[in-house]
């Protein structure tokens, strides 16, 4: 390798960076939703950071993806304050980490319930109403049930795509882009799947919307 | 498909820190590859077992990875080991015997940190190896980095005859980053020669390599100093430096790109003097590290004034914001942080929990129920959650294999402080192969009483389910002989009349036996021989369901811990004494439920039968 020089290197240029931070429990599929964002963002050229804190156990426990995007990523993971969105695939979960969005992040959320042991064992309460208390703190929050789109539409396996859907519109590129990475995802794997989830991803997309215009009358 | 060993040179991708430095071990041509699992380290070796042409093993412990390592890179080949921070306690003997020696073939040492204590018992700072065997020390930042720093680790080894350590932490292993790869290299192999003045050190041998090895440090530092690794990165407000190494760099460049940088990446031995000439060019320096003050005290000894831990947490992974807070506040400047001041909103913790049909449920069910005879020390594993609701069943857990080391300790107190009171050690496969042998033999040796509970579930479950001796797989999935614990125990002395291989699903023989054991005098091994839910062996039964309108609402099932029973409703009513009494009514969930049965045996009314699938909402 050759020497060092004395004329200081000019290092990365940080520029302007785009973080989503998914978040739900282990086994759940948070971390393949970032890995699509992800993919999606690689797609189109940008630099990409995305890293994982899953707890000690596989399952069970509290996870979330740190999806960073943009010409030029330094930092690995997203601070408090500074995501401009949250894919939460549970609700609690979600009200966990409102405070890692910015003041005016959008916060997209399953409504989906699952409490831990803890709480059916009577240790501790769940919250009443997680999303009032996200709203509470002024951040737009677009919640529905993504469980019970998936069961209409055949599987609970489908929550993933729907949550995708619901924040393609979200994004700083257009959601065919993030539709085609997910759908190629299927195509390459499970050819078979392909159709029931575009549905799934069209459906999450039309539902977040219409909470949004209802929201906005 | 492991699409990073597949990737063609040239082409630049997303991969983990992890899948970064498999790929740089394998370009830099090392022969040999040794591991014990440990987070965040363990997919380094899983990634490196799908290239070709080098032999990469699962070992049994780190002590013994590094010894493998060492012996294939005396032989002329270039070898890696990789373990998590508190594995290189247990290789610490190898690691400073093997420096006075040092190296033949490249060897580098991949050590991991937990900084931020995800899955770790403590947070410790694998850079002071480095000063305290003449080490030199590699501080990769992203995976980009990672790639070229081990690869270059392997440079400096060889050119040196020193092992070179490859410091990273879970913010560059679990972080995914695009890095471009390169070709495999085919450096020549070192000539093995049988020397024993350099490999045998016996004190009249190590006395004549002291000198060497003190040279060579010298030799370091002029390698550090000329080392494009170590990088100064311009800025245009001269107010304050920042001197940094690691992902901690990265952070520190994006809270302040206009502060001059002086990037350490080979962080040890340290370039001093230019060092000392960036420290010249601005007002004030500040030095962010990860976890301990090292750059910064070395700094300070000799003699350039900078801020440090005296300004930033002592403790904990180190953010954009908190470095911005903290050169802001060494400026006089406020920044505005409505984040850091906003308070978290007050959510149930969610802890890990065991699995549904988890083999480790009714060991720590059956050791609740006897929770006022015995005193239990636990290990490190999935199974250290039987601290947690609703067994509670877990008194100590300090390192691998303290359970039973432990366990003969405080027995050998409490026998005079409260006779009444029995041990229990509780350990699984791959901890007891790796370091719980030694205090089995130890404690027959020395006529301890104590049970121990083996906890066998055929893998490395917390790590992510990888093979052992004790599974009869190899790193690659091939057969290989299997360890017959049976036949191991006996053989370490234990009486066989005191062992016992188990189901765990059969709860009422597991409570009888166990119940039995820890009443006899001895030691006694009691082996529950169940899969992980979570790997291929385990086969699910048929989902159970409760009856609704047979249930009484005892809630004894809910004592198992098994996530598929849930609670529907609760309810106060008052026995015929008179006392208030809370019922608790639950479901089983079919979708999680493995079939087990554990729970059919705690159930008072028999309300827990077998699902069918016309009786599933």
């Amino acid at each position: 390798m050759s020497s060092h020089t004395d004329t200081p290197a000019t290092g990365p240029e940080v520029g302007p960076v785009t973080n989503i931070l998914v978040c739900g429990i282990g086994g759940q599929g948070v971390m393949t939703a970032a890995e699509l964002l992800a993919q999606a963002a690689i797609s189109l050229g940008h630099d990409v950071k995305k890293t994982e804190v899953a707890g000690m156990a596989q399952r069970g426990g509290v996870v979330t993806s740190h999806v960073r995007f943009g010409p030029k990523v330094v930092a690995p993971a997203i601070a408090p304050g500074e995501a401009d969105l949250l894919i939460g695939f549970e609700v609690a979960e979600a009200l966990r980490w409102t405070t890692h969005l910015k003041p005016d992040g959008c916060a997209m959320v399953n409504v989906m319930r699952i409490p831990p042991l803890v709480v059916s064992g009577g240790l501790f309460p769940y919250p009443d109403d997680p999303v009032a208390q996200m709203q509470a703190s002024g951040r737009q929050v677009i919640a529905f049930d993504a469980e019970a789109i998936a069961r209409q539409l055949g599987t609970v396996r489908l929550v993933n795509t729907i949550l995708l859907g619901a924040i393609a519109d979200h994004l700083p590129f257009p959601a065919e882009v993030l539709r085609d990475t997910v759908l190629a995802g299927f195509r390459a794997r499970k050819p078979a799947l392909v159709e029931l989830n575009a549905q799934a991803f069209d459906t999450g997309r039309a539902t977040a919307r219409e909470r949004e215009m209802a929201k906005a009358v | 498909m492991n699409v990073i060993a597949e990737a063609p040179a040239l082409s630049r991708l997303l991969m983990s820190g992890n899948e970064a430095v498999a790929r740089g071990v394998w370009e830099a041509g090392a022969r040999v590859a040794t591991a014990y699992p440990g987070t965040p380290s363990t997919e380094i070796l899983e990634s490196l077992a799908d290239y070709p042409d080098i032999n990469v093993q699962w070992s049994v412990n780190e002590k013994v990875a590094l010894e493998v390592a060492i012996g294939a890179s005396i032989a002329g080949g270039r070898a890696f080991c990789a373990m998590k921070h508190v594995g290189l306690n247990v290789a610490a003997d190898p690691l400073l015997s093997q420096t006075l020696p040092g190296a033949n073939g490249g060897l580098v040492i991949g050590v991991a940190d937990d900084v931020g204590l995800s899955s770790s018992q403590n947070e410790q700072d694998s850079r002071y190896w480095g000063r305290f065997g003449h080490m030199p020390v590699f501080e990769p930042g992203d995976s980009q980095e990672a790639r070229d720093m081990v690869m270059e680790a392997f440079e400096v080894s060889e050119r040196h005859g020193v092992a070179a350590i490859l410091r990273l932490t879970t913010r560059v292993c679990h972080v995914k980053a695009m890095a471009e790869v390169g070709e495999r290299l085919d450096p020549p192999l070192k000539p093995f020669e049988i020397n024993p003045r350099r490999w045998v050190v016996v004190p009249v041998n190590a006395k004549a390599l002291l000198p060497n090895m003190f040279a060579r440090d010298g030799r370091l530092t002029e390698e550090s100093t000329n080392s494009p690794l170590n990088q100064e990165w311009s800025g245009s407000d001269s107010r304050l430096g920042i001197i940094a190494s690691g992902p901690a760099a990265m952070n520190a460049r994006e809270a302040c790109p206009d502060a001059p940088l002086f990037k350490l990446g080979m962080s040890h031995p340290m370039p001093l003097e230019r060092l000392k000439a960036f420290a010249a060019k601005v007002d004030k320096v500040l030095v962010v590290e990860e976890v301990e003050p090292l750059i910064e005290t070395e700094l300070k000894a000799a003699g350039v004034a900078v801020h440090g831990k005296d300004v930033l947490p002592q403790y904990g992974e180190l953010t954009a914001p908190i470095v911005r807070q903290t050169v802001a506040g060494l400026l006089g400047e406020t920044v505005p942080a409505p984040a850091l001041a906003e308070t978290a909103p007050e959510v149930f913790p969610r802890p890990p929990t065991l699995c549904a049909g988890c083999p480790h449920l009714t060991p720590f069910y059956c050791l609740s129920k006897l929770r006022k005879k015995v005193v239990i020390t636990g290990d490190i594993g999935c199974y250290t959650l039987g601290v947690g609701h609703p067994w509670n069943a877990v008194d100590t857990c300090t390192c691998m294999g303290a359970s039973i080391t432990m366990a003969h300790g405080l027995e050998a107190v409490l026998k005079e402080t409260d006779p009444s009171k029995r041990l229990v050690a509780t350990i699984g496969d791959s901890t007891f192969l790796h370091m719980g042998m030694q205090g089995l033999v130890n404690m027959v040796y020395n006529r301890a009483n104590v049970t121990l509970l083996l906890l066998d579930n055929a893998t490395v479950a917390m790590t992510g389910g990888q093979d052992h001796p004790g599974t009869g797989r190899d790193i690659h999935g091939m057969e290989t002989p299997k360890v017959d614990y049976r036949t191991l125990c006996l053989a370490l002395g234990v009486d066989e009349n005191h062992y016992h291989d188990v189901d765990p699903y059969d709860l009422p023989r597991l409570f009888k036996i166990l119940r039995t054991e820890v009443e006899a005098p001895g030691v006694s091994v009691i082996r529950t021989n169940r899969p992980c839910v979570l790997t291929d062996k385990f086969c699910n039964n048929p989902p159970l369901k409760v009856v609704d309108e047979d249930c009484t609402g005892c809630g004894n099932c809910l004592a198992v811990g098994c996530p598929a029973i849930m609670v529907t409703r609760r309810e106060t009513t008052t026995d015929n004494r008179g006392r208030e009494k809370e019922l608790t009514f639950v479901k089983i969930d079919s979708e999680f439920c493995t079939g087990c049965d554990t729970c059919v045996a705690t159930c008072g009314p028999k309300c827990i039968v077998p699902a069918t699938a016309e009786a599933t909402p």
